[in-house]
């Protein structure tokens, strides 16, 4: 698979690490969120078959952690996007 | 029918106009007592084991596609019983225990072969926890062997014993470890099934499930409704999609393993060797293929196919342990999707919704699992109780910190 960096390009998957659905992103509150909430977060994925949003570090590259939108049933990649920009997005810029 | 070598001759005798198919193809009933989705290994195996051990009856398989299609005709067929943790050895071991009888048990010709297993040690470290792992084997009714570098190197002269990065210090065996025809296991406990009463039915797929007042009432299907008391799901690989129809999430992601045969080759491993440093595991099909793989692949799909880079990866590993496999062709390369789990292991548990079973998360173990998985999963649904070697596959296992995670690596499924 070919992963188009937004900084850097077209760049072979084997040169990043994979940690999941991008869900991760939004973790519970910890001084508010109870231990179910936790788990849930933690532990639990919805899975999908067909597109599915997902956290790639781009470990041997700029290390920079990037939102990939990419199809599980046919690998494809439709949309590759900087954690970052999707937190700022969500309103998370501090 | 009853098979046996008489059968056999007989047949011969008079031109093979014997033989009947071997199950049925029945239309689905409206309802059952149970209904099993699945019609893998491990569905099968449960309506076998309701129906037979059990003495359940109107029993049904339902199957999207065709008996065994799936994982349990794209593994590499390794059986055996070397795991660590009290909630995983007793289990494996009963499993392996059942594989020791199942050909005569469901009266089918399943090559259940316990040619050994053999994993390979590389430094002390390594040594210690083998040698931990093999004592705990042996506490759970298990055998367990550790072996020297000399004692590997009269089995197997021509490993590379002397890798730079991974130089062969020994290994732990397990002598009745092995490969089974996995088709074979699947055929078999079909055609046990069905010779019970057990309604196989193929080419229905499960699109939705009543649910009422927190109460199974059945499954709604490609053929239509079908009713049931009970419902257990069995789709390891697809279990998010289909719990998704009961509204629930689940501790799993799907992933791919790939696996590969070179082309047929003259006797040359007698057992099967796993090179766990180095990423690769290999063994020897009675055609002459040698069958390895390594590890998944690391990213959440449900294509039943993987990329280049662990090709290459499965490949170098080969090449480290055993450098004569470099003159060895590929013949085939193929993927299965598997339930990845929080922990690497599996679930078999009730849910939320009474009446609703739930059986998955095998990780890339669930073939050697079959038989335990499906007596285990009958033994729940029958009961309303887990049997006693599978008490530890809940699914709240997570929150109530109890994870059974043989290799340490926490709530990350592509790394276990």
């Amino acid at each position: 698979m070919i992963i188009n960096h937004p900084i850097l390009g077209p760049r072979d998957s084997q040169e990043f690490v994979y940690l999941g659905a991008a869900e991760m992103m939004n973790r519970p509150d910890g001084m508010s969120a109870g231990i179910e909430e936790f788990h849930e977060w933690l532990y639990h994925r919805d899975n999908p078959a067909g597109e599915h949003r997902e956290l790639w570090y781009h470990e041997q590259g700029d290390r920079s952690w990037l939102v990939v939108t990419r199809n599980t049933l046919t690998h494809e990649i439709s949309r590759v996007e900087l954690a970052r920009d999707v937190a700022k997005a969500m309103g998370r810029s501090k | 029918m009853r098979y046996s070598g008489f059968r056999v001759i007989a047949e011969a005798l008079t031109g093979h106009k014997g033989w009947k198919p071997v199950w049925r193809d029945p239309a689905p009933q409206a309802e059952y007592d149970y209904i099993i989705v699945g019609g893998g290994g491990h569905g099968l195996a449960t309506a076998y084991y309701l129906a037979k051990e059990f003495g359940q009856k109107r029993i049904a398989v339902i199957e999207k596609g065709y008996l065994g299609g799936g994982n349990v005709g794209r593994n590499t067929t390794i059986i055996r019983s070397n795991y660590l943790l009290d909630g995983n050895e007793p289990f494996y071991e009963f499993s392996l225990k059942l594989w020791e009888g199942l050909e005569q048990d469901f009266n089918y010709n399943a090559m259940v072969s316990q040619r050994g297993i053999l994993n390979l040690i590389h430094s002390d470290a390594q040594r210690d926890a083998f040698t931990r792992r093999g004592n705990a084997m042996i506490l759970n009714g298990a055998d367990a062997d550790l072996l020297d570098r000399e004692q590997i190197r009269a089995m197997y002269p021509w490993l590379n014993f002397d890798d730079a990065r991974f130089p062969i210090k020994g290994g732990l065996a397990q002598r009745r470890g092995g490969t089974v025809r996995h088709d074979a296991v699947a055929w078999g406990y079909a055609r046990g099934a069905d010779s019970r009463g057990v309604d196989l039915i193929q080419n229905c797929e499960v699109t939705g499930m009543r649910i009422e007042n927190g109460k199974i009432l059945g499954v709604e299907t490609s053929r239509g409704f079908i009713g049931a008391k009970k419902v257990g799901v069995a789709v390891a690989g697809s279990s998010s999609r289909v719990m998704a129809h009961a509204g629930m999430r689940l501790p799993i992601e799907s992933h791919v393993l790939q696996a590969f045969v070179s082309e047929g080759l003259k006797p040359l491993i007698d057992g099967v060797i796993t090179f766990g440093a180095g990423h690769f595991y290999v063994s020897q099909s009675d055609k002459g293929g040698l069958v390895f793989g390594g590890d998944i692949d690391g990213y959440n799909t449900y294509a039943q196919r993987g990329n280049l880079p662990v090709i290459e990866d499965v490949a170098e590993g080969g090449m480290a342990l055993m450098p004569a496999i470099g003159r060895a062709r590929l013949l085939r390369t193929w993927g299965g999707v598997m339930d990845m789990s929080m922990d690497g292991s599996p679930f078999i548990d009730k849910t939320p919704v009474d009446g609703l079973y739930f059986n998955g998360g095998w990780c890339y173990g669930g073939f050697k699992a079959t038989p335990a998985s499906g007596w285990c999963f009958a033994h729940l649904m029958a009961k309303d109780a887990p049997h006693k070697v599978a008490t530890a596959y809940r699914l709240d296992r997570f929150l109530k910190g109890k994870m059974i995670d043989e290799k340490g690596q926490g709530a990350q499924p592509n790394l276990h």
